[in-house]
């Protein structure tokens, strides 16, 4: 017979406010096995484990029931707590009165008899608690950071020069990511490429780096500490050792009309190309969709003309299969599509550009050598509108836009203006705003620089139609603050577009088993205090794929997440959940239902000699789980026909008795 | 007063099926307006004047009869006001009360014009022939 302690949390008044905790711990110490049943303010403070570890000792305790929070938040306190006071950690279970039950009701007699119904709850379960100790698993030291934009950059360097292993896996042909796009960078100005580029090259000779370039992750197995991770590295059917980046070969290539994805599309490359100048690695690789030999098989001039002989037409898909202790999601974002914004007229001209387009334009490696011009017919720009929130902050058109702020257009908008300002002073700028939000070191001060320095016009409203008529562009929007509507007469319209996260982000998540918000960003395992962690443990975050980021944010969050890496990297062994599955191979008949439906695979069968009748040998198959592979998501328990698989800490008989207290 | 106003103005609000309180203020909608010029309140004045229940001044004013109903408005607003529906709801509110009747519907066979829509002529005999 179990000899249980019942400690009822005040919670201050988070619980004491709707549940009358001295009747909940009057009422549970008539449950059978309980000895002690008393409350305490704070069950969580130094006071009440002291207060707990006195118990144990005073009425030799042998089970603990919290009637507190959700297990989420101090189920690890009160594990350590017995464990200090002498006790398996696996003999304490939490009754949460406090998220499921004070939380929820407003009336204190309802409230009261819930929580008096969840600690017998717990009681019935503590009675048939027993001690499990944990196993152990090693941990492989290496990390794969799956995204080499500036936050997968960051991240590998920072775990790189702890001493760890870490492979980028970036699906484009060079990493860099959106930065490599960006003209100057707010809040200082500094070119995108000068800072950038030198952290591109340290990650490219840095010693314990590895970069599949043009890859994607195919499958990732296993869990924590231990990941079995398929890459697929694309054919790009030029020998990446070989190549030496020379680039003649994207010079003298016949098929000179592909759209170049770098510029956006406002020009051409070839279909064999590096993508810009400061690539990393700097390889060419053949865009196999344009390619005229690969689709005819006739052509080869790259091959002719390459000096190094790098070119191989015949380059299939390769998988690489590596072992990692910690993941990395660090897939970024991308701006949404502004095909169905039809008021703005993007798809009706070419003169209506989004900002990373303007980026571009603005850039010395751009498609106009860093004169800003019309993409319609190369004339400079004399008026040019800007329109904020492009499909943020909108709530109504699911299909069109998102709900939430961008976070980064507000700032990146007044750095366009002010950039435009300071090289053409000719050019008239108008920014139309719902609000300018720019909270952040150095940030309003930079906004209002561009309006009193710059003479940039704010306007607060809406823009609600833009219309090309002849070569100009009539910008319809409202004036709030002079209640007036306005139509601008412009030469070219930018939109600040709302940026999404990148579509893959959410197959890789399924692959990761890391959970998404409704947005397609990662979620963190705590909002605030466990930021760049997916609730799934070995899975950290970085960079914009887990919400909209400037570069400083997402560069401290690249650190960050490092740092967590590195803690586990750090460490030889991890202990496991001891609530795995075991099954009991006397009822087990070999049917393989569970291991059809393990997720991790955990489960294996073997050939065992069993006594007979008569002392006869009978060989059977039967079911056996790897506990350091279970993580006791009880599947097969469930699809097990004959009963034989049961988890520890979670067995049915537990689970019934639990169901038995409630309708008691 | 305030009391019968304020009932009128949940009247109006219950009407239309708008929630005034959704609007963060953008201005789109009046960005968007064909009829901006010709009205006294603006669509976004509109959705905030119900929300403050200042609805006196949009039942004398000649702005509802200005709207075109193009729901121009309703399309773009990011927040899924429907600015549009409240003008109607104002208008029916005004139309409602006997004897407030903007044109008799005897007078309407005059104003009819060869190009106005079917659709139009329908809901103005509907609107007038009470
Ligand atoms: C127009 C514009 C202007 C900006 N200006 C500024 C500025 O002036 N200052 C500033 O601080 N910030 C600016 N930003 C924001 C800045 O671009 C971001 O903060 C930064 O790029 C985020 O970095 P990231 O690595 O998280 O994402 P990204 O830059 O998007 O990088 C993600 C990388 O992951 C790769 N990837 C995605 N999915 C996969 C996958 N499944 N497998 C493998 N690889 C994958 C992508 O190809 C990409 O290389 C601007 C943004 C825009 C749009
Ligand atoms: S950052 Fe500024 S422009 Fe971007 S969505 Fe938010 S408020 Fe709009
Ligand atoms: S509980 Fe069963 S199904 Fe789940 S991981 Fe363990 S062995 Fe696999
Ligand atoms: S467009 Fe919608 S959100 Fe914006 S001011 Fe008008 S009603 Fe309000
Ligand atoms: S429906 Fe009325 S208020 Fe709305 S845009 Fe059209 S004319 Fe203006």
């Amino acid at each position: 017979m179990q000899r249980i302690g019942v400690f009822v949390c005040w919670c201050g008044s988070n619980i004491a406010g709707t549940v009358d905790v001295a009747k909940v711990a009057e009422a549970l110490k008539s449950e059978p096995g309980v000895v002690l049943s008393t409350n305490y303010q704070y069950m969580c403070s130094q006071a009440g484990q002291e207060m707990i570890k006195e118990a144990v000792k005073e009425h030799k305790l042998t089970g603990l029931v919290i009637c507190s929070c959700s297990p989420r938040m101090h189920e690890a306190t009160f594990r350590k707590t017995a464990a200090a006071a002498g006790i398996n950690p696996y003999m304490v279970e939490i009754a949460n009165i406090r998220e499921q039950c004070s939380w929820i009701h407003k009336d204190m007699e309802e409230g009261t008899e819930k929580a008096i119904v969840l600690g017998r709850t717990a009681i019935a379960k503590v009675n048939l608690n027993a001690p499990l100790t944990p196993g152990e698993s090693p941990v492989t030291k290496r990390a794969l950071v799956i995204g080499g934009g500036i936050a997968g950059i960051q991240t590998a360097l920072d775990i790189a020069d702890a001493g760890f292993y870490v492979d980028i896996v970036e699906k484009k042909p060079t990493i860099g990511g959106k930065m490599a796009q960006l003209d100057k960078t707010f809040p200082t100005l500094d070119c995108a490429a000068c800072i950038l580029t030198p952290k591109m090259v340290d990650v490219a000779q840095h010693e314990r780096i590895r970069i599949f370039s043009y890859s994607e992750v195919e499958s990732v197995k296993g869990f924590v500490g231990n990941f079995d991770v398929t890459i697929r590295k694309k054919a790009r059917y030029v020998k990446e050792d070989v190549c030496t980046g020379c680039g003649l070969c994207t010079e003298k290539c016949p098929q000179k009309k592909v759209p170049n994805e770098f510029n956006l599309g406002m020009d051409n490359r070839r279909a064999i190309y590096i993508p810009f100048a400061q690539a990393v690695p700097k390889v060419a690789t053949i865009d196999a969709d344009y390619c005229t030999m690969l689709k005819t098989g006739k052509c080869g001039v790259c091959s002719k003309v390459c000096t190094a002989k790098a070119i191989d037409y015949t380059q299939k898909d390769e998988f690489i299969e590596e072992k990692y202790g910690a993941i990395v999601a660090a897939t970024g974002f991308n701006p949404i599509s502004m095909d169905k914004f039809d008021e703005f007229a993007y798809s009706q001209s070419k003169d209506v550009i989004t900002s990373l387009e303007f980026e571009r334009l603005m850039n010395a490696a751009g498609p106009t050598a860093g004169k800003l011009l019309r993409p319609s017919d190369g004339v400079h720009p004399h008026k040019i509108v800007f329109v904020q929130c492009v499909g943020s902050r909108c709530a109504s058109c699911a299909e069109k836009g998102k709900e939430y702020c961008s976070k980064i257009c507000c700032m990146y908008t007044a750095k366009h203006a002010m950039l435009t300002r300071d090289k053409y002073p000719d050019t008239d700028v108008t920014v139309f705003y719902i609000d300018v939000r720019t909270p952040g070191k150095q940030f309003d001060e930079f906004y209002r620089r561009a309006v009193e320095e710059y003479g940039v016009h704010y306007i607060k409203g809406m823009v609600g139609k833009v219309s090309p008529e002849g070569n100009k562009l009539i910008v319809q929007g409202s004036d709030l603050i002079a209640n007036k509507q306005l139509k601008i007469e412009a030469d070219l319209v930018v939109l600040a577009a709302a940026i999404e996260p990148d579509k893959s982000a959410r197959p890789l998540a399924t692959m990761l088993t890391a959970s998404m918000d409704t947005n397609d960003f990662f979620t963190e395992a705590h909002p605030k205090l466990r930021p760049v962690e997916s609730p799934t443990a070995g899975i950290f975050l970085s960079g914009a794929c887990q919400g909209p980021k400037d570069i400083p944010e997402t560069v401290s969050q690249a650190g960050a997440a490092a740092a967590k890496v590195i803690g586990l990297l750090a460490k030889d062994k991890l202990t496991g959940n001891p609530c795995v599955a075991h099954s009991d191979e006397m009822m087990c008949n070999g049917c393989s239902s569970c291991e059809k439906v393990c997720p991790y695979g955990a489960i294996t069968y073997s050939d065992k000699e069993f006594r007979g009748p008569n002392r006869t040998t009978l060989i059977r198959r039967v079911a056996s789980v790897n506990e350091a592979i279970c993580q006791g998501c009880g599947c097969c328990t469930v699809a097990c026909p004959s009963g034989a698989m049961d988890l520890k800490g979670f067995a049915s008989k537990q689970i019934m008795a639990e169901v038995d207290a409630i309708c008691k | 007063m305030e009391n019968s106003k304020q009932n009128l103005c949940n009247e109006i609000v219950r009407r239309s099926g708008v929630n005034p309180r959704k609007c963060m203020k953008c201005g789109k909608c009046s960005g968007t307006c064909p009829a901006y010029d010709e009205m006294e309140y603006h669509p976004h004045q509109f959705v905030y004047m119900v929300e403050t229940g200042d609805i006196e001044p949009l039942l004398n004013s000649k702005s509802i009869y200005r709207c075109l109903t193009c729901f121009a408005c309703v399309d773009r607003c990011p927040r899924g006001v429907e600015p549009a529906k409240l003008v109607e709801a104002v208008r029916l509110a005004v139309v409602r009360e006997q004897g407030k009747n903007h044109l008799k519907a005897d007078d309407i066979p005059e104003l009819l014009d060869e190009e106005l829509p079917q659709q139009a002529i329908v809901s103005a005999l509907r609107k007038y022939s009470k």
